[in-house]
């Protein structure tokens, strides 16, 4: 495949994407950006919470926001391979590799890693455009693991690449290939690390790049039981990075942003695409074990304004033991099916009506669980109704500390991110009517396809910059 | 009537007949004759405005109703208010029963006149919770400006209140996760019914093996960030991970923490979005639990780097009726009336110290009962004060200091033989007496007892406190003024001295005087029946005499001693007008007091004197003093022509206690202090001058002066009994200006 022509082609997304991945990552590299933005993130932070996939962001000093140099120079490096397009054949393996290095292009395989409390995120590129006799060359286990991710979309009991999510025809460092988004529970992280060490992966000489919490607490594991070592990544630097990086490419030519269009009306509620032209500032709420709510001011300025501990986990803690089931997938399952009012007091249930004193409306809910008071309501209810309420009690609560936070920042976007998110479009829904409502339409929700994924794409998006040497722009 | 959750709170209105002791003066056209006392004493029937609130459960609803039922019977009440979600359901059997008309009043409305009406008229009414603390409750002084506040209300929803005046309030936020999501989830978790049972699981309970921890993730601390290792990741979070057990008292504490984490956050946001500091908490989730008090401090800590405080009320579950109860009776006028705690009356704040009367922590509320008397006047700061908002009456803090509390209190007790005693020989003409006297040692020893192990049931305990309960507790079983008869003897025998101390004080050098005067001030406050070791003595030696009284004095240098300054300023200008709070009768007021006061006016300054309203051991009260002044006035020219050209002036305080609070001082005496340029403030006495106003600043110089007739009080300060306090000070502005 002609790789040059390729990423030429005015395939329509492609290059508006690249340009705004131009106008997004081209600022100098190494700049000081991170960790200024750390700074202002560390002292005013107020958030016992942590976010989910771990906690908080770092102001480790690691990376952080400036360009991605690779990205930089990718316009340069399709002139340049344009260029010499002709004589592909005559390339060695030894030229390969050497070349790769020069253009500051990391070994295969690239990984991007973000391990969360509850699950851990991984983001495979795999190349696409390997001339035939390279593939030859390639080493074997590289291939293996290359052949074990893309053949499959499970993985033992637990792991699975979300397919849909996959990215296509992305150009990457002059490499064009598909970003694939696999998950698996951090639980089964030592059979991962096994698995590592079971197929060598250290013999590949990859730098690692993982963020998250786990990459602080598997990281003595990663060395002694594979021989790998870990770049440890911030995860809420890489969280804005790699959501930048996303909106920038687009969803295979469409937005990866989307939001609810008249979200007050349950009858006419549509989700509708958009896009995130010029998203700062922006509230960054990432919904995961935990929450983080983020303000965002530019690529490489923001603050963790404060977390919770009702996330995600507490939703799946709670049904779990409320209602025996075991999976997320399972709870929403029931969530749906459920009726939240059976459990949950309403303002009518105490006032006969609305509460006209305070404009409170009759159908909102004046207190979470509050039926389950009474011995009665406790032994009419179903597993389904107590999923439901779960659900929503842990849902308007997000949405409404993210308006406090909005309105106390004075930003009008709120962004909601994170797997807490996937496949829920109850929780879509109704952070997007609660956005509205409360706020009488002056805050915009919106949210993005690939929810979970930012802060493993953001360490994928280190790891290509890790190798870069300092360079000019052209 | 609010009727909220389980408990019913009701609120009533009675007119209380009291006695009240009288005196009233003889006609002086009439010849004296000797052994004639100086004015007639009477025991009065007089009605006074009382408030009271009870709580009872539920289930006793027709009880209670039968209750109001029997208080209704002679008047002319045709609607009865009532609050919260019972006020709808118990509508019908309310109006069955009693055939009143039930008005509904809206909860809140009735919640923030209850919480403004606490906050503006008890003392220590807001406490900070802390639970690792010498004293758990630190409560607070009352801030003459109680708005704006932000009032969180925990039932089973959460409401945000902000409240910006008497009438100007207004629901800015609230939360679905409150008290019921506790109760609802906790009862689906751990299968437990009750709201109390709930709490005792929690505090049991250890969340960390529910929760998912930042370490849980990390490792560790996330340092970068300040997040440490235990901090609370994911509520439940393991819950959802790992497939174990978890035990009921585990899940509670989760549960709990789960909760009052997320209202401390919600409220710190609206705190910080209104720009309010002071933020109140209360209702049933909150109400006297110290494990919910203590999460909630805890989470407002966290939140706001400890810049807001989480306050607390101690009548908070009564506020709603409060409300209610004002809402319909219009009482509430604070330009007319103020309210204070009566003592005898009113049940404590319950103990929670784990170890004593588990009896009493189970049962789930703040207090039984609150009785609040009306007084008919208006109460203010003293426009001196240098800052009212810091002030603090009381010298000593006996909730925090232990050793002092366990020597007030086993004084107190010690002495109560002899209230008893004085009670019934004040009364011999009165039937039951001795009965009455008893109950009142019962009550009064009982009040101790509870203080012992709850010193913080009705706020900071104070020597002043325990001085005012013992006089509610004297009146609650009339014993109006049991010292009358002492207080008029006493008089009566110091009248006869008087001018013979004035005309060997004239033939002194002004220098001589000058001391002289301070030291009769000083023996004349040895006579105190309200010190156990001067009662002691008179008890035994009514002959003690005023140059007695001198010879007993310390010699100077005193324990505090400005006497060489105040000598100094006397050669300066004349003051332009002395505020003088008086203390007790016969030899102190009229051989001590009188002729400094003289001085003062042949000096040009103006006086007014402040005593009393009521009695309180044997104070002088102001129509004591009316009667004592124009006696005087009739021997002494200097004072008729002071009271005459309104020089001398003679003015209530507004108080009946033997100690003095400077932020609650009648309406009037504040208007005569800044009319007449007050620049000098005189307090004598231990209770007025030691026991309270020792550290008080004021604005103006002032002269704090007393005899340490308490041994143990004397070595703590560092010196004997009949040791001597003459503190003058000069606020550090006019002295710089002299300078």
């Amino acid at each position: 495949m002609d790789k040059g022509k390729c990423a030429l082609e005015p395939k329509s997304a492609a290059v508006h994407y690249a340009n705004g991945l131009q106008n997004g990552f081209c600022s100098p590299q190494r700049s000081s950006g991170s960790s200024g933005g750390s700074a202002a993130a560390g002292p005013s932070v107020a958030g016992l919470g942590c976010s989910s996939p771990g906690s908080s962001c770092s102001c480790s000093g690691s990376s952080g926001g400036g360009g991605h140099g690779c990205f930089e120079s990718l316009h340069h490096h399709v002139l340049q391979e344009q260029q010499h397009n002709g004589s592909p054949a005559k390339r060695s393996r030894l030229r390969r590799r050497t070349e790769s290095v020069r253009k500051n292009r990391p070994p295969f395989p690239w990984f991007g890693m973000d391990i969360g409390g509850t699950l851990v995120k991984l983001v495979y590129f795999e190349p696409k455009d390997t001339p035939a006799e390279e593939e030859q060359e390639e080493v074997e286990n590289l291939k293996s693991i290359r052949k074990y991710l893309t053949s499959n979309v499970a993985y033992g009991n637990t792991g699975v690449r979300d397919v849909h999510l996959e990215l296509k025809e992305l150009s990457i460092c002059g490499r064009r290939g598909s970003l694939h988004f696999i998950r698996f529970p951090t639980q089964a992280m030592h059979s991962f690390i096994q698995m590592g060490r079971d197929k060598n992966f250290s013999s590949l000489h990859t730098t690692l790049c993982a963020t998250g919490g786990g990459a602080y607490k598997f990281e003595e594991d990663f060395r002694t039981m594979a021989d790998l070592q870990l770049l440890k990544l911030d995860e809420l630097d890489c969280l804005i990075q790699g959501l930048l990086y996303v909106d920038s490419v687009g969803f295979n030519g469409h937005p990866e942003c989307y939001f609810f269009e008249n979200p007050s009306d349950p009858e006419s509620c549509v989700k509708w695409p958009c896009c995130l032209d010029n998203p700062f500032p922006m509230l960054l709420v990432n919904i995961g074990s935990g929450v983080s709510i983020l303000a965002v001011y530019s690529k490489d300025d923001y603050k963790r304004v404060t977390g919770t501990s009702l996330g995600g986990g507490t939703f799946l803690g709670l049904c779990c033991l409320l209602t025996g089931c075991e999976t997320f997938e399972e709870a929403l399952e029931m969530a749906a099916k459920g009726d939240s009012t059976n459990v949950d007091k309403l303002v009518k249930d105490i006032y006969g009506g609305d509460y006209e004193r305070f404009g409170l409306q009759g159908s909102a809910v004046a207190s979470s669980f509050g039926h389950m008071m009474s011995k009665e309501k406790r032994d009419s209810i179903s597993k389904e109704d107590l999923a439901r309420a779960t659900l929503v009690t842990i849902t308007n609560n997000i949405g409404s500390i993210a308006r406090m936070c909005a309105v106390n920042e004075k930003i009008d976007r709120v962004v909601f991110v994170g797997n807490f998110l996937r496949i829920n479009t109850i929780s879509t829904k109704l952070l997007a009517y609660a956005m509205d409502f409360w706020s009488k339409g002056q805050l915009k929700a919106l949210f993005l396809e690939h929810e979970g994924y930012f802060g493993a794409v953001g360490a994928f998006l280190e790891l290509l910059k890790s190798s870069d040497d300092p360079r000019d722009d052209p | 009537m609010p009727r909220g959750g389980s408990l019913t709170k009701l609120a009533y209105y009675s007119t209380v007949q009291h006695k009240v002791a009288k005196v009233r003066s003889f006609d002086h056209t009439a010849k004296e004759t000797e052994g004639d006392p100086l004015y007639e004493i009477s025991v009065q029937e007089e009605i006074t405005a009382r408030l009271h609130f009870i709580k009872f459960e539920n289930t006793y609803i027709e009880t209670c109703l039968d209750f109001i039922k029997d208080h209704l019977v002679n008047t002319e009440t045709k609607v009865i208010k009532a609050t919260g979600g019972g006020a709808y359901k118990f509508k019908e059997l309310i109006e069955k029963k009693l055939r009143l008309k039930v008005d509904k009043e809206d909860e809140m409305t009735c919640l923030i006149k209850g919480c403004n009406f606490v906050l503006r008229n008890i003392p220590h009414e807001a406490f900070v919770y802390a639970k690792h603390a010498d004293s758990e409750f630190r409560f607070q002084n009352t801030h003459p400006d109680i708005f704006p506040y932000l009032l969180i209300n925990i039932g089973s929803g959460v409401s945000i209140v902000k409240v910006e005046s008497e009438d100007k309030f207004e629901r800015i936020g609230g939360s679905s996760i409150g008290g019921g999501t506790f109760w609802g989830l906790g009862a689906l978790l751990t299968k437990t019914k009750r709201f109390d049972e709930l709490l005792q699981l929690a505090s049991r309970g250890q969340h960390s093996s529910v929760d998912m921890l930042v370490k849980d993730i990390y490792g560790g601390a996330y340092s970068s960030l300040g997040l440490t290792g235990d901090l609370i990741a994911s509520s439940f979070g393991k819950s959802a991970t790992t497939d174990k057990e978890f035990s009921k008292e585990d899940m509670a504490k989760s549960l709990l923490h789960m909760i009052s984490n997320d209202i401390g956050q919600l409220a710190c946001l609206y705190a910080r979005l209104h720009n309010l500091s002071r933020v109140y908490f209360g209702g049933f989730f909150i109400r006297g639990h110290p494990v919910t008090m203590h999460t909630i401090t805890y989470s407002i800590n966290f939140f706001t780097k400890g810049e807001v405080q989480a306050l607390f009320l101690r009548h908070e579950g009564y506020l709603g009726a409060i409300g209610a109860f004002l809402k319909g009776a219009e009482e509430d006028n604070p330009n007319q009336y103020s309210w204070g705690e009566n003592y005898a009356g009113s049940s404590g704040l319950m103990s929670v110290s784990p170890d004593l009367n588990p009896m009493q922590r189970a049962r789930s509320g703040t207090f039984d009962m609150l009785e609040m008397d009306r007084l008919e006047r208006q109460l203010v700061n003293l426009p001196l004060l240098q800052d009212p908002s810091s002030y603090v009456p009381d010298t000593v803090d006996l909730t925090e200091d232990a050793l002092a509390r366990e020597y007030w209190l086993s004084c107190f007790e010690d002495a109560l033989d002899g209230v008893v005693k004085r009670a019934v020989a004040s009364q011999p003409d009165l039937p039951q007496a001795a009965e009455r006297a008893e109950k009142f040692r019962q009550k009064y020893l009982h009040k101790l007892q509870t203080l012992r192990h709850q010193p913080f049931a009705y706020g900071s305990l104070t020597v002043r406190s325990l001085l005012d309960t013992r006089e509610h507790c004297l009146n609650e079983f009339n014993f109006p003024d049991p010292y009358s008869k002492v207080k008029q003897k006493e008089n009566d025998v110091a009248l006869k001295y008087f001018q013979k101390v004035v005309m060997s004080l004239e033939k002194l050098s002004w220098e001589q005087r000058q001391f002289a005067l301070v030291k009769g001030l000083l023996a004349g406050n040895v006579f105190d029946w309200g010190a156990k070791a001067i009662s002691d003595v008179l008890e035994s030696d009514p002959e003690f005499g005023f140059e007695e009284a001198k010879r007993q004095l310390q010699e100077r240098p005193w324990l505090v001693d400005c006497y060489n300054e105040w000598l100094e300023r006397l050669k300066g200008p004349p003051h332009k007008c002395a505020l003088f709070f008086v203390d007790n009768s016969g030899i102190d007021i009229i051989l001590g007091v009188f002729p400094f006061v003289r001085e003062l006016l042949c000096r040009g300054t103006e006086v007014v004197l402040a005593s009393n309203s009521g009695p309180a051991l044997n104070d002088v009260t102001n129509s004591e003093l009316q009667i004592l002044t124009e006696r005087i006035a009739a021997m002494d020219s200097v004072i008729q022509t002071a009271l005459k050209e309104d020089k001398l002036t003679l003015v209530q305080s507004g108080s009946s206690s033997p100690c003095l609070d400077l932020s609650r001082l009648d309406k009037a005496l504040a208007t005569v202090v800044l009319e007449r340029h007050t620049d000098l403030v005189v307090i004598e006495g231990m209770g007025r001058a030691i026991h309270t106003n020792y550290y008080a600043m004021l604005n103006c110089e002032s002269l704090k002066l007393a005899v340490i007739k308490n041994s143990w009080l004397a070595e703590r300060l560092g010196g004997k009994i009949f040791s001597v306090v003459f503190k003058y000070e000069v606020p550090f502005k006019s002295q710089e200006l002299k300078q």
